[in-house]
Protein backbone atom coordinates (compact mmCIF):
# COMPACT_ATOMS: atom_id res chain seq x y z
CA UNK A 1 0.00 0.00 0.00
CA UNK A 2 1.43 3.66 -0.74
CA UNK A 3 1.86 5.67 2.64
CA UNK A 4 0.01 8.29 3.27
CA UNK A 5 0.96 11.73 1.95
CA UNK A 6 2.92 13.93 4.72
CA UNK A 7 0.69 17.47 5.64
CA UNK A 8 2.99 20.12 8.06
CA UNK A 9 0.66 21.55 9.75
CA UNK A 10 1.87 24.59 11.60
CA UNK A 11 0.08 25.51 14.34
CA UNK A 12 -2.14 23.68 16.85
CA UNK A 13 -4.50 26.26 17.50
CA UNK A 14 -8.62 25.19 16.54
CA UNK A 15 -7.63 26.08 12.92
CA UNK A 16 -4.77 23.37 12.57
CA UNK A 17 -6.85 20.95 14.91
CA UNK A 18 -9.81 20.97 12.45
CA UNK A 19 -8.20 20.75 9.00
CA UNK A 20 -5.71 18.18 10.76
CA UNK A 21 -9.26 16.07 11.44
CA UNK A 22 -10.35 16.88 7.87
CA UNK A 23 -7.30 16.27 6.23
CA UNK A 24 -7.60 12.54 8.12
CA UNK A 25 -10.62 11.84 6.81
CA UNK A 26 -9.84 12.34 3.12
CA UNK A 27 -6.54 9.60 3.97
CA UNK A 28 -3.86 11.82 4.44
CA UNK A 29 -1.24 11.87 7.02
CA UNK A 30 -1.37 15.53 9.28
CA UNK A 31 1.64 16.22 11.28
CA UNK A 32 0.84 19.29 13.75
CA UNK A 33 3.76 21.12 15.31
CA UNK A 34 2.25 23.40 17.84
CA UNK A 35 4.92 25.46 19.64
CA UNK A 36 3.16 25.45 23.78
CA UNK A 37 2.35 22.18 25.36
CA UNK A 38 -1.10 22.08 24.83
CA UNK A 39 -3.42 22.22 22.15
CA UNK A 40 -6.57 24.59 21.12
CA UNK A 41 -4.52 27.95 21.07
CA UNK A 42 -6.32 30.95 22.43
CA UNK A 43 -9.38 29.09 22.23
CA UNK A 44 -8.65 27.07 24.89
CA UNK A 45 -7.56 30.22 27.36
CA UNK A 46 -10.88 31.62 26.79
CA UNK A 47 -13.98 30.58 28.93
CA UNK A 48 -17.81 30.97 27.00
CA UNK A 49 -17.89 31.66 23.25
CA UNK A 50 -20.67 34.05 21.58
CA UNK A 51 -22.81 34.18 20.40
CA UNK A 52 -24.28 30.70 22.17
CA UNK A 53 -22.06 30.93 25.12
CA UNK A 54 -20.60 27.67 24.49
CA UNK A 55 -18.09 25.88 27.03
CA UNK A 56 -14.40 27.12 24.50
CA UNK A 57 -13.56 23.56 26.34
CA UNK A 58 -15.96 21.21 24.53
CA UNK A 59 -14.87 23.19 21.04
CA UNK A 60 -11.92 22.22 21.60
CA UNK A 61 -11.85 18.95 23.17
CA UNK A 62 -14.12 17.88 20.19
CA UNK A 63 -11.36 19.14 17.43
CA UNK A 64 -8.84 17.18 19.78
CA UNK A 65 -10.78 14.29 19.90
CA UNK A 66 -11.70 14.27 16.18
CA UNK A 67 -8.09 14.74 15.02
CA UNK A 68 -6.12 12.07 17.75
CA UNK A 69 -5.08 10.10 14.93
CA UNK A 70 -2.87 12.67 13.65
CA UNK A 71 0.97 12.96 14.65
CA UNK A 72 0.95 15.91 17.01
CA UNK A 73 4.04 17.38 18.50
CA UNK A 74 4.10 19.30 21.47
CA UNK A 75 6.22 21.85 22.23
CA UNK A 76 7.81 21.87 19.08
CA UNK A 77 9.15 24.77 16.90
CA UNK A 78 10.22 25.20 13.43
CA UNK A 79 14.37 25.54 12.78
CA UNK A 80 13.88 26.03 8.92
CA UNK A 81 12.46 25.07 5.94
CA UNK A 82 13.76 25.07 2.54
CA UNK A 83 12.48 24.09 -0.87
CA UNK A 84 13.78 21.21 -2.71
CA UNK A 85 12.68 20.35 -6.35
CA UNK A 86 8.89 19.90 -5.55
CA UNK A 87 8.80 19.69 -2.01
CA UNK A 88 9.63 21.29 1.43
CA UNK A 89 11.65 19.54 3.69
CA UNK A 90 11.07 20.91 7.49
CA UNK A 91 13.66 20.97 10.19
CA UNK A 92 12.20 20.90 13.80
CA UNK A 93 13.03 21.59 17.15
CA UNK A 94 13.08 17.89 18.24
CA UNK A 95 15.79 16.94 15.56
CA UNK A 96 12.89 15.30 13.54
CA UNK A 97 12.66 16.27 9.75
CA UNK A 98 10.00 16.21 7.68
CA UNK A 99 9.62 16.21 3.90
CA UNK A 100 6.07 17.49 2.51
CA UNK A 101 4.70 18.40 -0.71
CA UNK A 102 2.55 20.60 1.42
CA UNK A 103 2.66 23.14 3.98
CA UNK A 104 -0.88 24.64 5.92
CA UNK A 105 0.06 27.47 8.01
CA UNK A 106 -2.39 27.81 11.28
CA UNK A 107 0.15 29.82 13.17
CA UNK A 108 -3.41 32.29 14.20
CA UNK A 109 -2.33 35.78 16.04
CA UNK A 110 -1.23 37.34 19.21
CA UNK A 111 -3.01 39.79 20.99
CA UNK A 112 -1.68 43.31 21.68
CA UNK A 113 0.73 43.79 24.88
CA UNK A 114 -1.66 46.46 26.26
CA UNK A 115 1.46 47.39 28.41
CA UNK A 116 2.65 49.37 25.41
CA UNK A 117 -0.54 51.73 25.67
CA UNK A 118 1.06 53.52 28.97
CA UNK A 119 -1.64 55.89 29.50
CA UNK A 120 -3.84 52.90 30.26
CA UNK A 121 -1.82 51.54 33.04
CA UNK A 122 -1.44 48.00 32.35
CA UNK A 123 0.84 45.87 34.54
CA UNK A 124 1.06 49.31 36.30
CA UNK A 125 -2.23 49.80 38.31
CA UNK A 126 -3.42 46.73 39.67
CA UNK A 127 -7.29 47.18 38.86
CA UNK A 128 -6.26 47.11 34.53
CA UNK A 129 -6.62 44.25 33.38
CA UNK A 130 -6.98 42.65 29.78
CA UNK A 131 -10.03 40.51 28.16
CA UNK A 132 -7.33 37.75 28.13
CA UNK A 133 -6.81 38.16 31.91
CA UNK A 134 -10.65 38.38 31.96
CA UNK A 135 -11.19 35.24 30.41
CA UNK A 136 -8.54 33.62 32.60
CA UNK A 137 -10.45 34.48 35.60
CA UNK A 138 -13.76 33.54 34.54
CA UNK A 139 -12.13 29.88 34.06
CA UNK A 140 -10.12 29.77 37.21
CA UNK A 141 -11.84 32.61 39.33
CA UNK A 142 -7.76 33.27 40.68
CA UNK A 143 -6.73 36.79 40.05
CA UNK A 144 -5.17 39.42 42.71
CA UNK A 145 -6.07 42.08 40.45
CA UNK A 146 -10.50 41.26 40.91
CA UNK A 147 -11.47 41.95 44.16
CA UNK A 148 -14.94 40.18 44.17
CA UNK A 149 -16.42 41.80 47.57
CA UNK A 150 -16.68 45.72 46.79
CA UNK A 151 -17.10 45.86 42.72
CA UNK A 152 -19.03 48.84 42.35
CA UNK A 153 -18.03 49.97 39.17
CA UNK A 154 -16.54 48.03 36.02
CA UNK A 155 -15.35 49.76 32.84
CA UNK A 156 -14.14 48.07 29.32
CA UNK A 157 -12.10 49.81 26.89
CA UNK A 158 -12.33 48.92 23.51
CA UNK A 159 -9.45 49.51 20.48
CA UNK A 160 -6.63 48.88 22.71
CA UNK A 161 -4.17 48.37 20.17
CA UNK A 162 -6.68 48.59 17.50
CA UNK A 163 -7.65 51.43 15.05
CA UNK A 164 -4.65 53.32 16.34
CA UNK A 165 -1.70 54.59 14.07
CA UNK A 166 0.46 55.26 17.26
CA UNK A 167 0.36 51.32 18.18
CA UNK A 168 1.20 50.98 14.99
CA UNK A 169 -2.06 49.19 13.97
CA UNK A 170 -4.65 50.75 12.32
CA UNK A 171 -7.04 47.53 11.33
CA UNK A 172 -9.96 46.42 13.00
CA UNK A 173 -9.40 43.46 15.62
CA UNK A 174 -13.37 42.66 14.56
CA UNK A 175 -13.86 40.71 17.82
CA UNK A 176 -13.29 42.59 20.10
CA UNK A 177 -16.44 44.53 20.09
CA UNK A 178 -18.79 41.22 20.41
CA UNK A 179 -16.32 40.35 23.59
CA UNK A 180 -16.73 43.29 25.15
CA UNK A 181 -20.30 43.13 25.15
CA UNK A 182 -20.16 39.35 26.27
CA UNK A 183 -18.16 39.93 28.64
CA UNK A 184 -19.85 43.00 29.83
CA UNK A 185 -22.92 41.12 30.51
CA UNK A 186 -20.76 38.43 32.35
CA UNK A 187 -18.97 40.34 34.54
CA UNK A 188 -22.98 42.28 35.38
CA UNK A 189 -24.43 38.49 35.75
CA UNK A 190 -21.43 38.05 38.69
CA UNK A 191 -22.07 41.97 40.35
CA UNK A 192 -25.82 42.48 39.76
CA UNK A 193 -25.04 45.42 42.05
CA UNK A 194 -21.81 47.42 39.85
CA UNK A 195 -22.49 50.07 37.16
CA UNK A 196 -20.91 48.56 34.02
CA UNK A 197 -19.54 50.72 31.26
CA UNK A 198 -18.07 49.95 27.51
CA UNK A 199 -16.02 53.15 25.71
CA UNK A 200 -16.15 52.83 22.30
CA UNK A 201 -16.25 54.75 19.07
CA UNK A 202 -18.13 52.04 16.71
CA UNK A 203 -19.95 49.06 17.78
CA UNK A 204 -18.66 46.24 15.11
CA UNK A 205 -21.52 43.78 15.69
CA UNK A 206 -21.21 42.16 12.44
CA UNK A 207 -22.07 38.37 13.42
CA UNK A 208 -24.80 36.00 13.51
CA UNK A 209 -27.18 37.66 16.59
CA UNK A 210 -24.23 39.88 17.75
CA UNK A 211 -27.00 42.78 17.51
CA UNK A 212 -29.22 40.72 19.64
CA UNK A 213 -25.93 41.01 22.34
CA UNK A 214 -26.04 44.30 21.99
CA UNK A 215 -30.01 44.82 22.29
CA UNK A 216 -29.72 42.59 25.80
CA UNK A 217 -26.75 44.46 26.87
CA UNK A 218 -28.31 47.38 27.37
CA UNK A 219 -32.01 46.23 27.70
CA UNK A 220 -31.58 43.47 30.15
CA UNK A 221 -28.29 44.11 31.41
CA UNK A 222 -28.26 47.97 31.62
CA UNK A 223 -24.69 48.74 30.31
CA UNK A 224 -24.14 52.28 29.98
CA UNK A 225 -22.23 52.87 26.60
CA UNK A 226 -20.22 55.76 26.25
CA UNK A 227 -19.39 57.10 22.59
CA UNK A 228 -15.60 58.54 23.06
CA UNK A 229 -11.78 57.30 23.42
CA UNK A 230 -10.52 56.64 26.69
CA UNK A 231 -7.66 59.05 27.14
CA UNK A 232 -6.10 58.14 30.01
CA UNK A 233 -6.30 56.28 33.15
CA UNK A 234 -4.71 57.11 36.90
CA UNK A 235 -5.36 55.30 40.02
CA UNK A 236 -6.84 57.57 43.13
CA UNK A 237 -5.69 57.15 46.77
CA UNK A 238 -8.67 54.79 47.64
CA UNK A 239 -7.05 52.28 45.07
CA UNK A 240 -9.61 52.65 41.98
CA UNK A 241 -9.08 53.92 38.88
CA UNK A 242 -9.99 56.92 37.24
CA UNK A 243 -10.58 56.71 33.66
CA UNK A 244 -11.29 59.82 31.42
CA UNK A 245 -12.08 60.26 27.78
CA UNK A 246 -14.33 62.90 25.65
CA UNK A 247 -18.38 61.86 25.59
CA UNK A 248 -18.67 62.76 21.80
CA UNK A 249 -22.37 62.52 22.12
CA UNK A 250 -22.33 64.83 24.54
CA UNK A 251 -19.65 66.91 23.63
CA UNK A 252 -18.77 67.01 26.67
CA UNK A 253 -15.58 65.61 28.86
CA UNK A 254 -16.25 62.34 31.12
CA UNK A 255 -14.31 61.14 34.49
CA UNK A 256 -15.66 57.68 35.85
CA UNK A 257 -14.22 55.94 38.96
CA UNK A 258 -14.18 52.25 38.44
CA UNK A 259 -12.46 49.31 40.63
CA UNK A 260 -12.02 47.28 37.81
CA UNK A 261 -10.74 48.26 34.00
CA UNK A 262 -10.80 45.65 31.39
CA UNK A 263 -8.80 46.38 28.49
CA UNK A 264 -9.89 44.97 25.06
CA UNK A 265 -6.53 44.05 23.38
CA UNK A 266 -6.16 44.00 19.58
CA UNK A 267 -5.68 41.24 17.24
CA UNK A 268 -2.18 41.78 15.66
CA UNK A 269 -0.24 39.36 13.22
CA UNK A 270 2.14 36.26 15.13
CA UNK A 271 5.25 37.61 15.33
CA UNK A 272 6.36 33.71 14.94
CA UNK A 273 4.84 32.94 11.79
CA UNK A 274 6.58 36.25 10.07
CA UNK A 275 9.66 34.39 11.55
CA UNK A 276 8.74 31.08 9.10
CA UNK A 277 7.59 32.82 6.18
CA UNK A 278 10.88 34.85 5.94
CA UNK A 279 12.20 31.38 5.55
CA UNK A 280 10.08 30.41 1.93
CA UNK A 281 9.58 34.12 1.41
CA UNK A 282 6.22 34.15 2.06
CA UNK A 283 4.75 37.86 1.69
CA UNK A 284 2.69 39.65 4.15
CA UNK A 285 0.08 41.61 3.33
CA UNK A 286 -0.65 45.77 4.37
CA UNK A 287 -2.34 44.88 7.32
CA UNK A 288 0.07 42.66 8.22
CA UNK A 289 -0.79 39.54 8.13
CA UNK A 290 0.18 36.38 6.28
CA UNK A 291 -0.75 37.82 2.19
CA UNK A 292 -3.25 35.45 0.45
CA UNK A 293 -3.02 34.48 -2.88
CA UNK A 294 -6.45 36.43 -3.28
CA UNK A 295 -8.57 38.21 -0.44
CA UNK A 296 -12.08 37.63 -2.55
CA UNK A 297 -11.88 34.15 -4.01
CA UNK A 298 -8.22 32.38 -2.36
CA UNK A 299 -8.18 33.32 1.28
CA UNK A 300 -6.76 30.03 1.72
CA UNK A 301 -3.81 30.04 -0.81
CA UNK A 302 -0.50 31.67 -0.64
CA UNK A 303 1.03 33.04 -3.50
CA UNK A 304 3.82 30.17 -3.05
CA UNK A 305 3.19 26.58 -4.54
CA UNK A 306 2.09 23.91 -2.42
CA UNK A 307 1.72 26.70 0.58
CA UNK A 308 -1.90 26.84 1.88
CA UNK A 309 -3.65 29.19 5.04
CA UNK A 310 -6.26 28.77 7.58
CA UNK A 311 -7.65 31.18 9.72
CA UNK A 312 -6.62 34.00 12.01
CA UNK A 313 -2.82 34.34 10.59
CA UNK A 314 -4.71 35.99 7.72
CA UNK A 315 -6.37 38.18 9.53
CA UNK A 316 -8.85 38.45 12.50
CA UNK A 317 -11.69 35.70 12.38
CA UNK A 318 -14.36 34.35 14.57
CA UNK A 319 -14.47 31.04 15.69
CA UNK A 320 -16.72 29.57 12.96
CA UNK A 321 -15.05 31.70 10.50
CA UNK A 322 -11.50 29.86 11.14
CA UNK A 323 -13.27 27.02 11.21
CA UNK A 324 -15.05 27.39 7.86
CA UNK A 325 -11.62 28.00 6.66
CA UNK A 326 -9.32 25.66 8.00
CA UNK A 327 -12.25 22.84 6.60
CA UNK A 328 -12.12 24.64 3.27
CA UNK A 329 -8.07 24.93 3.16
CA UNK A 330 -8.44 20.57 3.46
CA UNK A 331 -10.40 20.36 0.55
CA UNK A 332 -8.23 22.67 -1.41
CA UNK A 333 -5.36 20.92 -0.57
CA UNK A 334 -7.34 17.79 -1.70
CA UNK A 335 -8.03 19.01 -4.93
CA UNK A 336 -4.38 20.72 -5.31
CA UNK A 337 -3.03 17.07 -4.84
CA UNK A 338 -5.59 15.49 -7.09
CA UNK A 339 -4.69 17.93 -9.80
CA UNK A 340 -0.55 17.09 -9.60
CA UNK B 1 -52.82 83.48 7.57
CA UNK B 2 -51.32 84.37 11.00
CA UNK B 3 -50.92 82.65 13.80
CA UNK B 4 -49.60 85.20 16.10
CA UNK B 5 -45.95 83.77 15.92
CA UNK B 6 -43.09 83.47 13.66
CA UNK B 7 -40.77 80.53 12.59
CA UNK B 8 -37.14 80.23 13.94
CA UNK B 9 -34.73 80.18 11.72
CA UNK B 10 -34.22 76.43 11.15
CA UNK B 11 -30.86 75.16 12.94
CA UNK B 12 -31.02 72.26 11.03
CA UNK B 13 -27.68 71.73 8.55
CA UNK B 14 -28.91 71.65 4.95
CA UNK B 15 -25.96 70.04 3.04
CA UNK B 16 -26.80 71.46 0.02
CA UNK B 17 -26.24 74.72 1.25
CA UNK B 18 -23.11 74.53 2.44
CA UNK B 19 -19.78 76.11 1.15
CA UNK B 20 -17.25 73.89 1.34
CA UNK B 21 -14.44 75.87 -1.07
CA UNK B 22 -12.71 76.62 2.29
CA UNK B 23 -12.49 73.26 3.60
CA UNK B 24 -11.08 72.26 0.39
CA UNK B 25 -8.72 74.37 0.40
CA UNK B 26 -8.10 73.11 4.01
CA UNK B 27 -7.51 69.75 2.66
CA UNK B 28 -5.26 70.54 0.02
CA UNK B 29 -3.44 71.86 2.50
CA UNK B 30 -4.03 68.97 5.28
CA UNK B 31 -4.90 65.75 3.44
CA UNK B 32 -5.25 64.03 6.77
CA UNK B 33 -8.41 65.74 7.99
CA UNK B 34 -10.60 63.51 6.10
CA UNK B 35 -9.40 60.85 8.52
CA UNK B 36 -10.48 62.03 11.80
CA UNK B 37 -12.85 59.51 13.21
CA UNK B 38 -14.60 61.66 15.81
CA UNK B 39 -13.09 59.55 18.61
CA UNK B 40 -12.34 62.34 21.00
CA UNK B 41 -8.99 61.69 22.33
CA UNK B 42 -7.83 65.12 21.21
CA UNK B 43 -10.65 66.69 23.51
CA UNK B 44 -10.05 64.45 26.10
CA UNK B 45 -6.57 65.70 26.50
CA UNK B 46 -7.03 69.13 25.83
CA UNK B 47 -6.39 71.12 28.73
CA UNK B 48 -7.36 74.31 27.38
CA UNK B 49 -10.57 72.78 26.14
CA UNK B 50 -12.22 72.95 29.39
CA UNK B 51 -11.98 76.39 29.90
CA UNK B 52 -12.21 77.86 26.39
CA UNK B 53 -14.49 75.54 24.61
CA UNK B 54 -11.80 74.39 22.19
CA UNK B 55 -12.11 70.60 20.53
CA UNK B 56 -10.44 69.73 17.63
CA UNK B 57 -12.75 67.13 16.92
CA UNK B 58 -15.49 69.44 16.74
CA UNK B 59 -13.63 72.29 14.83
CA UNK B 60 -13.51 69.62 11.86
CA UNK B 61 -16.96 68.39 12.35
CA UNK B 62 -18.43 72.25 12.49
CA UNK B 63 -16.23 72.94 9.09
CA UNK B 64 -17.64 70.17 7.12
CA UNK B 65 -21.00 71.36 8.26
CA UNK B 66 -20.44 74.85 7.32
CA UNK B 67 -20.49 76.00 10.93
CA UNK B 68 -17.44 78.23 10.03
CA UNK B 69 -18.06 81.09 12.59
CA UNK B 70 -18.91 78.53 15.47
CA UNK B 71 -15.11 76.87 14.21
CA UNK B 72 -13.19 79.72 14.45
CA UNK B 73 -14.04 81.01 17.64
CA UNK B 74 -13.36 77.50 18.93
CA UNK B 75 -9.89 77.88 17.63
CA UNK B 76 -9.38 81.27 19.35
CA UNK B 77 -9.48 79.03 22.25
CA UNK B 78 -5.73 76.81 21.79
CA UNK B 79 -2.68 77.43 22.84
CA UNK B 80 -1.18 75.26 20.29
CA UNK B 81 0.75 73.15 23.09
CA UNK B 82 0.30 70.18 20.57
CA UNK B 83 -0.92 67.50 22.96
CA UNK B 84 -3.87 66.57 20.77
CA UNK B 85 -1.47 65.41 17.88
CA UNK B 86 0.19 63.27 20.83
CA UNK B 87 -2.96 61.37 21.31
CA UNK B 88 -4.58 61.00 17.90
CA UNK B 89 -5.13 57.39 16.99
CA UNK B 90 -5.67 58.13 13.36
CA UNK B 91 -2.07 60.18 13.39
CA UNK B 92 -3.38 63.30 12.33
CA UNK B 93 -1.11 66.14 12.73
CA UNK B 94 -3.98 68.25 14.57
CA UNK B 95 -1.75 71.24 16.02
CA UNK B 96 -0.10 71.73 11.84
CA UNK B 97 -3.97 71.58 10.95
CA UNK B 98 -5.01 74.03 13.70
CA UNK B 99 -2.47 76.15 12.61
CA UNK B 100 -3.77 75.60 8.71
CA UNK B 101 -7.37 76.69 9.70
CA UNK B 102 -6.21 79.65 11.20
CA UNK B 103 -4.73 80.56 7.45
CA UNK B 104 -7.43 79.60 5.67
CA UNK B 105 -10.44 80.86 7.39
CA UNK B 106 -8.79 83.48 9.86
CA UNK B 107 -8.55 85.68 6.82
CA UNK B 108 -12.12 87.67 7.15
CA UNK B 109 -13.47 86.39 10.33
CA UNK B 110 -10.93 88.33 12.65
C1 LIG C 1 -10.42 37.85 24.05
C2 LIG C 1 -10.94 37.05 22.89
C3 LIG C 1 -12.12 36.32 23.01
C4 LIG C 1 -12.63 35.62 21.94
N1 LIG C 1 -13.84 34.99 22.08
C5 LIG C 1 -14.40 34.40 21.00
C6 LIG C 1 -15.73 33.84 21.08
O1 LIG C 1 -16.35 33.88 22.16
N2 LIG C 1 -16.28 33.31 19.94
C7 LIG C 1 -15.61 33.29 18.74
O2 LIG C 1 -16.17 32.85 17.74
N3 LIG C 1 -14.33 33.79 18.64
C8 LIG C 1 -13.72 34.33 19.74
N4 LIG C 1 -12.45 34.86 19.63
C9 LIG C 1 -11.67 34.62 18.39
C10 LIG C 1 -10.87 33.27 18.49
O3 LIG C 1 -9.95 33.37 19.55
C11 LIG C 1 -10.15 32.98 17.17
O4 LIG C 1 -11.12 32.80 16.16
C12 LIG C 1 -9.29 31.70 17.22
O5 LIG C 1 -8.39 31.74 18.28
C13 LIG C 1 -8.52 31.53 15.92
O6 LIG C 1 -7.88 30.27 15.93
P1 LIG C 1 -6.53 30.01 15.16
O7 LIG C 1 -6.28 28.54 15.25
O8 LIG C 1 -6.56 30.64 13.81
O9 LIG C 1 -5.38 30.81 15.97
P2 LIG C 1 -4.83 30.68 17.46
O10 LIG C 1 -5.89 30.44 18.43
O11 LIG C 1 -3.95 31.88 17.65
O12 LIG C 1 -3.89 29.36 17.41
C14 LIG C 1 -2.64 29.36 16.76
C15 LIG C 1 -1.80 28.22 17.31
O13 LIG C 1 -0.58 28.11 16.55
C16 LIG C 1 0.52 28.00 17.42
N5 LIG C 1 1.68 28.56 16.73
C17 LIG C 1 1.84 29.83 16.30
N6 LIG C 1 3.03 29.98 15.70
C18 LIG C 1 3.63 28.77 15.73
C19 LIG C 1 4.87 28.30 15.26
N7 LIG C 1 5.72 29.10 14.63
N8 LIG C 1 5.18 26.99 15.46
C20 LIG C 1 4.32 26.17 16.10
N9 LIG C 1 3.12 26.57 16.57
C21 LIG C 1 2.79 27.86 16.38
C22 LIG C 1 0.10 28.80 18.63
O14 LIG C 1 0.85 28.42 19.77
C23 LIG C 1 -1.38 28.45 18.75
O15 LIG C 1 -1.57 27.26 19.48
C24 LIG C 1 -11.93 35.59 20.70
C25 LIG C 1 -10.73 36.31 20.58
C26 LIG C 1 -10.24 37.06 21.64
C27 LIG C 1 -8.99 37.86 21.47
S1 LIG D 1 -13.95 45.15 16.94
FE1 LIG D 1 -14.61 46.98 18.06
S2 LIG D 1 -13.18 47.07 19.82
FE2 LIG D 1 -12.26 45.72 18.30
S3 LIG D 1 -10.91 47.06 17.11
FE3 LIG D 1 -12.88 46.91 16.00
S4 LIG D 1 -14.07 48.66 16.71
FE4 LIG D 1 -12.38 48.38 18.17
S1 LIG E 1 -2.96 72.21 20.58
FE1 LIG E 1 -4.83 73.37 21.09
S2 LIG E 1 -6.50 71.88 20.77
FE2 LIG E 1 -4.58 70.70 20.87
S3 LIG E 1 -4.43 70.09 23.02
FE3 LIG E 1 -3.26 72.02 22.80
S4 LIG E 1 -4.74 73.61 23.30
FE4 LIG E 1 -5.93 71.77 22.94
S1 LIG F 1 -8.00 62.49 18.13
FE1 LIG F 1 -7.78 62.58 15.89
S2 LIG F 1 -9.30 61.10 15.11
FE2 LIG F 1 -9.82 61.49 17.24
S3 LIG F 1 -11.35 63.12 17.15
FE3 LIG F 1 -9.37 64.12 17.42
S4 LIG F 1 -8.62 64.58 15.35
FE4 LIG F 1 -10.31 63.11 15.16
Amino acid sequence: MKPKENIVVIGGGIAGLEAAGQLLKLGYNPIVIEKQDHLGGHVAEWNRLFPDMTPASEVVKRLIDQSSEANIFLNTEILFINRLKDRYNVMLSNGISIIARILLFTTGFRLFDASKKEEYGYGVYDQVITNRDLEHWFNNGNDKRIDASGMKAVGFVHCVGSRDEKARNPQCSKVCCITAIKQAIEVKQKFPEAMVYCFYMDLRMFGKKYEDFYISAQRDYGIRFIRGRVSEVSENIDGKVIVKAEDTLAGKPVKVTLDLLVLMSGIVCNPDSAKITGMIELPLDTDGFLKSRDNVADITASPKEGVFYAGSCTGPKTVPETLAEARSAALEIHSYLKEK
Amino acid sequence: MDFGFGIAPSSAVNLDSVDLEKFERLHTAEPDVYKCMACGSCSATCIAGRFSGMSVRKVLHCLQRGKEKEAVSMVKGCMLCGKCSMVCPRGINTRHVILSICRIYGEETK
